[in-house]
């Protein structure tokens, strides 16, 4: 996988996703998804803002396979993809070392790896020294890592995440996406990042993708400049504002 | 690779150090102070001495003329748990449990049952053979037949009404039955059992079972898992808590069934229900109480049992007053 060092972004890399002309009507009729196209390459992170209800999670979930498209093409190697759902989806029974495990327990890495891999990627996600504790006992911030570090340790090339941190509190969040930005610096996936928050769709993202509320469509396609990392003061910048303000006349526009 | 081990130690580590103490101790109540441990023998043992002071106070006011009716606590002690006791009865009562756990050992134990302790013991041990006996069929079949049931709605909707109507016909009708199919032996007594306490184990199961949330299958189905991958890692340590719910329930039910079943049966070995029978006959009030004693230690033990067991096995992850 491309580290820091090799230069993130390198656009005449093929893409690792690609929605072509998707559309998606489900069998109660509800259209949710029209024509929508984009691609992804690594070292990209998208971020896709629209009105609740508008079929961005549908996108995920066609993405990630869950659900299959009902026209166009969806091309993505879905023999390891990393989906970080909105809720952490931990398993209660099991200590923070065995939830990370999970997913390299599902494809046999043998114990050994699987045990050594998992505490690196806890101690990446800042929860080092609490392998053994269970689900019940962290809080809604730490449960979040757990479950990043549970898709982080397969080292997928795709990143999906479903409003991971939709039902945190401010402060959590704001820590959250700066640790978010750090992992994907230092790893380089091709991340896709579901929000309904601009601020968090403009500070995360290489680009924003705005879409209209259903059938969703995409609406606008906008390329976010800043240079990586970026600081927590980014979002008092006047530049961020202008681009948060430019993503959310789209969205009105959209709605 | 997954981390540079260059960039591993920076930002990311800091800030849990905030988050991780509060986390940490998630259990203010189990260190709760001196005074709430005080509190929780102080009551139950007010309660206990009102009580015996009732029993004792009871006779007077209610039965007078009739106080034989409910002797006093102590006489009931003294026959029902004292005389005729030895230690070679007690070594005989051990020997007694001994021989029927250990398998292909039997020794005739030299029980002395015209010793209303031992009387008592030797009954309250068939009646827990019965009941454990019948509970662990129960669970085996029950669990068995939810596994089923949770692999297709079809399944499911196939069985349920049976289920129903098991648990709507009262157990006595089917006693009779039973006995007249079966004997009157530890299978048909068992038998009992079994259909006593198979509704809750089912029903208790397949909820827990089809507990598990979508995005916990998805997860699944994500990483390619088979359906018994996900029923073996999911969808059972999922259904453990209410799992052990429904043998609490079947626990105690099963303790009900074997003493009525026994009451019913009559013929055979003498368990708790033929003995509290027989001491009824006969107006052997002491003897009795002892015997009644007796069988709620029994129910007490059971329940006591499935408790520590559920806390053993889910204790460490599952609250029942449910923090996550």
């Amino acid at each position: 996988m491309a580290d820091s060092s090799q230069g993130r972004i390198d656009l005449t890399d093929k893409p690792a996703l690609t929605f072509d002309g998707v559309d998606m009507v489900f069998p109660d009729g509800t259209h949710a998804l029209a024509e929508v196209s984009f691609d992804i390459r690594p070292g990209e992170f998208v971020t896709v803002v629209g009105p609740s209800g508008c079929g961005k999670s549908t996108l995920l979930r066609i993405a990630s396979g869950l659900e299959t498209e009902s026209g166009g093409a969806v091309q993505v190697d879905r023999s390891n993809i990393g989906f970080v759902f909105q809720d952490a989806t931990l398993l209660d029974w099991r200590t923070v070392q065995d939830n990370v495990e999970l997913f390299a327990e599902l494809h046999d890495v043998p114990k050994d790896e699987r045990a050594d891999r998992a505490l690196r990627a806890i101690e990446t996600v800042g929860l080092a020294g609490f392998e053994g504790h269970y689900p019940q006992a962290l809080s809604g911030g730490m449960r979040m890592r757990a479950s990043i570090a549970r898709s982080l340790m397969m080292e997928p090339p795709v990143f999906l995440f479903d409003e991971p941190f939709g039902a945190l509190d401010e402060i959590t969040r704001e820590k959250l996406q700066t640790e978010l930005i750090r992992l994907f610096m230092d790893n380089g996936f091709a991340g896709l990042f579901i929000t309904h928050s601009i601020t968090e769709a403009v500070y995360l993202s290489t680009r924003v993708l705005v879409m209209s509320s259903r059938p969703g469509r995409i609406t606008a396609d906008i390329e976010v400049p800043f240079d990586y990392p970026r600081s927590p003061e980014l979002r008092f910048d006047p530049a961020f504002a202008e681009l948060s303000g430019r993503v959310s006349r789209e969205l009105r526009d959209a709605h | 690779m997954l981390i540079d081990p260059d960039t591993r130690s920076d930002a990311m580590t800091e800030p849990t150090a905030s988050t991780a103490p509060a986390a940490a101790t998630p259990s203010p109540t189990r260190t709760a102070p001196s005074d709430r441990t005080t509190a929780s023998w102080a009551g139950p043992l007010a309660v206990f001495v009102a009580f015996i002071a009732f029993w004792y106070a009871a006779p007077y006011l209610f039965f007078s003329g009739r106080e034989w009716l409910l002797p006093p606590p102590h006489d009931v002690i003294n026959v029902g748990f004292i005389e005729g006791m030895s230690f070679g009865q007690l070594w005989a009562l051990v020997k007694m449990v001994v021989s029927d756990v250990v398998p292909f050992w039997s020794i005739d134990p030299g029980l002395d049952t015209s010793v209303v302790f031992v009387a008592n013991a030797e009954a309250t041990w068939l009646s827990a053979k019965v009941a454990l006996t019948g509970l662990g069929a129960a669970i085996v079949l029950g669990s068995g037949l939810a596994m089923a049931m949770s692999q297709a709605k079809w399944i499911e909707k196939a069985f349920y009404p049976y289920l129903i109507a098991l648990q709507a016909v009262p157990i006595l009708a089917l006693v009779p039955l039973i006995g007249s199919i079966w004997g009157f032996g530890f299978f048909s007594r068992m038998l009992v059992c079994v259909i006593i306490a198979f509704f809750p184990i089912v029903a208790n199961t397949l909820f827990g079972l089809l507990s598990a949330k979508k995005s916990h299958h998805e997860l699944f189905a994500l990483h390619g898992a088979s359906r018994g991958t996900r029923l073996r890692k999911l969808m059972v340590p999922a259904a453990l808590p209410a799992m052990f719910t429904g043998l609490r329930i079947a626990a105690g039910l099963s303790v009900v069934g074997a003493i009525v079943g026994d009451f019913f049966f009559r013929r055979g070995d003498p368990g708790l229900g033929s003995l509290l029978d027989k001491y009824f006959a006969r107006i052997a009030q002491e003897e009795l109480f002892a015997a009644i004693i007796m069988s709620a230690a029994l129910g007490i033990g059971v329940f006591a049992f499935f408790g520590w067991l559920r806390s053993r096995v889910i204790g460490k992850w599952h609250s029942e007053t449910g923090v996550g």
